[in-house]
Parts: C-alpha cells; sequence; structure tokens
C-alpha cells in the first residue's frame, strides 16, 4: 500500500512541479546567472565575477535595502497588533459572523492593490476625502498626509493585513478551548491565558502570518510609489529600475539575489518550525 | 463559547470588526465617489456630480482592448490552474507520500516571493530563451504565483475527504479513473469552484508580475497603474470602480451558483452520480 501512496503521490505532484521547475526555477537559475556577470551585459557567457556585488556594498544601494527592512519590520509589529485582537474574535467569539467577515476580507484581495491604494491617495491627499471633508464641515484645515515614511507604512499595513490576519486566525484556532477554561478556573487572569496559553499555542499561525508580511512587504514596490511618492526608495524600486533605465541586467540581477537570499533566509527559519498538515486543519 | 467575556467586551469586539472593514473598504468607496465626480481633478466634498465618465470609458477602443487581453489571460490562467492544482491538490493532502512534506514547502516559496523580481526573473528567462514578451507569456507568468494558490485552495478541500471512499471505489472494482471521476472530483468539487474563482481573479487584478511579462500589450491594472503615475485621466475612477462592478458580480453569480447547488444536492452527498455504471 505503502508503494501505491508513493507512486501516486508522486505522479499527481509531477504537473505543478514540472511547471515550476520550468518557470519558477529555471528563471531564479537565469538571475543567479546574471549575477555574477560583468555589468551592463546581456550574455550570460562572460567570465564571472562579484563586481555587482561590490558595487551593491559600495554605493548607496544598501541603504535602500536598509528601508526595506525597517519599512517591514515596523509593518509586521503594527500589524500583529492590530489584527490580533480581529484574530481572536474570529477565531473565539463570532462563531457565524467571522465567515461574514473572511468573505468581506477576502473580497478586496481582488481589487487590484494598485486600485486600492489610490483611493487612499483620493483619501489623504490635500482636498481630498479626509481633509476636505474635515476642511467643508468641521472648518479644520490640515494638509496632506501623503508622500512620506509614515504614508508608505500605512499603505503596507492596509494592503498585507490579510496575509497576518488569515494565519492568525488558524493559530489562535488551535488553542482548544478547554485550557484556557481550566487556566481561568485555577486562577489565571485573563492577561495570563493570553501570555502563558493563547500566545505560545497560537505561535505557528502568528510566525507565519509576520513571516508571509515581512516578506511579502521586503519585495513591495508600489505603495512606497504611489502613496510615499519616492521619498525612499526601496529594494524592489531599485532592482527595477536597474533593469529598466538603468539597462544593467548584472546589477538589477545582483540586486533581487540579495533580497531573494534573505527572504529565503526568513521563510527557511520558520517553515522548519511549523507544520503545515497541522495548520491546514488535517488532524 | 469563549471564557467569561461579557456583554461590553463582546460589543467591543463587534465594533472593531466594523471599524476594520469601513478601513478595508474606504479606498474602494473613495474610487467609486471620484467616479462620479465632474472636475478632471478629484476635490472633496464633491460639488456636481456626473455619469460622463463612464460613458467615455464604454466608447473607448483602448479600454476593450485592455479588458479582452485582461480577460483573456484570467481565463487561460484559470484552466490551467484548475487542471494543474488538482493533481497538485491530492500530492499535498491526500497521498501519504515520500516527498511530501518538501512538496509542500516547495510549493509554498513562489507565493512568499516578491512578485515584480519574479516578473523580472521570468522576463531574462523568456529573453534568454528567445521568446518575445506578449499577453501570452504573461499567462505563464501569473501562473508561477496562482497554481501554488490554487493547489492550496483545492489541498484545503481535500483535507477534508475521507480516503475510505476511494478504498471502498476500488473494493468494488472501480478503475483508478473512474475512481478519480466518481469519487475524488466530486468530493473536491467545492474546492475546484472556489480555486477557479480564485485564480480567475487573482489574475484579472494582478499588476507587478504582468507588468514586465506583457511586452507591448496592456492589462487592465497595467494602464491604470500608468495613468496613476504619469498622464493622469479622469477615466481612471471610473475604470477603476468598474473592474471592481465586474469583480462584485462574478462573486455573486457564483455564490448564488453555489448555494442553488448545494440545495438540490445537499441532501443526497456528492456522489451524485449513482445512475452511470
Amino acid at each position: 500500500m505503502q508503494s501505491e501512496q508513493n507512486r501516486e503521490g508522486f505522479l499527481c505532484s509531477l504537473p505543478v512541479l514540472v511547471l515550476l521547475a520550468a518557470i519558477f526555477v529555471a528563471p531564479l537559475l537565469v538571475i543567479f546567472g546574471f549575477s555574477v556577470m560583468p555589468g551592463k551585459t546581456f550574455s550570460l557567457l562572460q567570465a564571472p565575477t562579484l563586481e555587482n556585488f561590490a558595487t551593491i556594498v559600495n554605493q548607496t544601494y544598501y541603504q535602500s535595502l536598509l528601508w526595506s527592512l525597517g519599512l517591514s519590520f515596523a509593518t509586521v509589529v503594527i500589524l500583529l497588533v492590530v489584527c490580533y485582537p480581529l484574530a481572536f474574535a474570529m477565531a473565539k467569539v463570532f462563531g457565524t459572523f467571522a465567515n461574514v467577515i473572511t468573505v468581506l476580507v477576502v473580497l478586496t484581495l481582488f481589487v487590484s492593490e494598485n486600485i486600492r491604494l489610490f483611493g487612499w491617495v483620493l483619501v489623504l491627499m490635500k482636498g481630498g476625502l479626509l481633509s476636505g471633508g474635515l476642511k467643508a464641515w468641521l472648518g479644520i484645515e490640515m494638509d496632506s498626509l501623503l508622500y512620506d515614511v509614515p504614508a508608505i507604512i500605512f499603505g503596507l499595513v492596509y494592503v498585507y493585513l490579510p496575509f497576518m490576519l488569515f494565519p492568525l486566525v488558524l493559530g489562535i484556532a488551535m488553542v482548544p478551548e478547554e485550557l484556557r477554561q481550566a487556566a481561568s478556573d485555577l486562577g489565571a487572569s485573563r492577561w495570563t491565558v493570553m501570555r502563558e496559553i493563547d500566545l505560545p499555542l497560537a505561535l505557528p499561525g502568528i510566525l507565519v502570518g509576520s513571516m508571509l508580511t515581512f516578506v511579502l512587504c521586503a519585495g513591495a514596490m508600489a505603495e512606497s510609489k504611489l502613496l510615499g511618492g519616492q521619498k525612499v526608495i526601496v529594494m524592489a524600486d531599485e532592482i527595477e529600475t536597474a533593469f529598466t533605465y538603468g539597462q544593467n541586467w548584472p546589477l538589477g540581477s545582483a540586486l533581487s539575489v540579495v533580497l531573494i537570499i534573505l527572504i529565503g533566509f526568513v521563510a527557511y527559519f520558520v517553515l522548519r518550525r511549523v507544520d503545515l498538515d497541522r495548520i491546514m486543519g488535517k488532524t | 463559547m469563549v471564557i467569561d467575556i461579557t456583554r461590553r467586551q463582546r460589543i467591543g469586539f463587534y465594533a472593531y470588526a466594523i471599524v476594520a472593514m469601513l478601513f478595508l473598504y474606504m479606498p474602494i468607496i473613495a474610487v467609486t465617489l471620484a467616479s462620479f465626480s465632474k472636475k478632471r481633478y478629484f476635490s472633496f466634498p464633491i460639488t456636481r456630480y456626473t455619469t460622463a465618465w463612464y460613458a467615455k470609458s464604454f466608447d473607448d477602443l483602448t479600454i476593450a482592448d485592455l479588458l479582452w487581453t485582461s480577460l483573456t489571460i484570467a481565463l487561460a490562467v484559470m484552466a490551467i490552474c484548475i487542471i494543474i492544482g488538482f493533481f497538485g491538490a491530492l500530492a499535498y493532502a491526500r497521498y501519504d507520500w515520500r516527498g511530501r512534506k518538501a512538496f509542500q514547502r516547495f510549493l509554498l516559496l513562489p507565493i512568499f516571493f516578491p512578485q515584480s523580481v519574479l516578473g523580472l526573473a521570468l522576463l531574462l528567462w523568456f529573453n534568454f530563451l528567445g521568446i518575445i514578451p506578449t499577453w501570452q507569456t504573461a499567462i505563464v507568468a501569473h501562473l508561477v504565483w496562482i497554481a501554488p494558490i490554487a493547489t492550496l485552495v483545492m489541498a484545503i478541500q481535500a483535507y477534508s475527504f475521507d480516503p475510505a471512499l476511494e478504498e471502498a471505489a476500488r473494493d468494488l472494482g472501480a478503475t483508478s479513473w473512474q475512481v478519480l471521476r466518481e469519487v475524488t472530483l466530486p468530493l473536491i468539487m467545492p474546492g475546484v469552484v472556489s480555486a477557479g474563482l480564485f485564480s480567475f481573479l487573482l489574475s484579472w487584478g494582478n499588476f507587478p508580475l504582468s507588468l514586465f511579462t506583457t511586452g507591448a500589450d496592456l492589462t487592465l491594472p497595467e494602464w491604470l497603474y500608468a495613468k496613476m503615475v504619469s498622464g493622469y485621466s479622469p477615466l481612471v475612477p471610473a475604470v477603476g470602480t468598474m473592474t471592481v462592478v465586474g469583480v462584485a458580480v462574478l462573486l455573486a453569480v457564483a455564490l448564488a451558483i453555489m448555494w442553488a447547488f448545494r440545495r438540490t444536492h445537499g441532501h443526497r452527498g456528492p456522489q451524485a452520480a449513482d445512475g452511470e455504471g
């Protein structure tokens, strides 16, 4: 029986594996190849060199990397605080109302990120929904809230909220109610229950959510472009510029490789500690 | 249901959820409002309303073109994702095979990848292979990110089914193909429908993967972005609102069909194919 399971499982995995080998692994290999080519070349057949990585260190590119990481870190922390109460309520308090929230949140994911960020531009700009409304109805003058670092973080929090929320809900749902009840009966305060039971047992969900949002933020670009007005140049932005205006594929590839390695490191670190079967509902 | 939650706390949780939903829908409301504003450049409060921008968008041939491109890509992505993801989901959740854990983790990698980097990597890859990017290559690009998601969506459904049903069918003499068609497929059907819907909608709204891989062709989100960044057009809010309405209508139809399906087939269970043999 086991050999049959092995055979059929492998056969079923083949289509998606072949697809990803051809359009995910192979392109990444090309990126890795280009990252060690001399600058500004369009051919993969030169002698390998590490000059692109030297350029990244010597010029200001590392600043973009730090900005991306800093923005991602801030976003993850804010999202944890913002999403935890909602996730808790969805997993433990709401019952069927949680399904309504789930559908409403998923719906927004299908609207292009551009349109949603553009909507925030309309809300936050001078004379937009917020400042225009305040001025017309309350007589309060207000400047544009756009084009600065807080606006970028705001945009990141907004766009990636679902990616924190759903893993948190799954994680908190894994906390057995009897255990919380028992702790409470034994005299634990609500705060103690949260610290000693909820948080440790929901940790897989918290880790997955944090990793997901961190990684997605680190590669994000539209938020800083649309809401940040290029006040800050993020990593993905540098990569795009190197490939398009710069026409320097090797440099763009090297920057991508740095980002990829960083993301791979975070993902590996987290996924090693998480059992995917359990979090997705297999008992 | 939960330990010592007072009435006031319960109300607090509901209020928080409602505020969170307002936050999520705020920009969509703003875009919709702006689409009815008569001014070329939006300012609030709106003094004069108009539907002229909608009329203009309908007449615009470029926009009709964009619509077809986006639609064709999304339909192709959906079809391919359903087929490939179906088998992937079985491997992910149903079979207990040797490489499964590694397969599960590998499948998550593309989802976690920054999409703009994926798009650029594909551009280099196409260039390496000598393929000129058009809307067809955008289909391939979308698959990198959407096929794993479709697989996961169907895998969630596959987790909840009992392998004993397949065993029983096999013991009763069904061939592998019959088991697949008569037992497995109907059981995973709700997952297939949601995965198809997810694939279509994620492709429809995708921007970062399209950006580098459509070549001279444009999709709707690309056009919107181009107009937002430079050369603003007052058609942007109207077209944006229409894509949102399109999504809403599609989802409403899909939900209605699923609901009707559940009502007619619900009691009989998923194996509604007892007449065949």
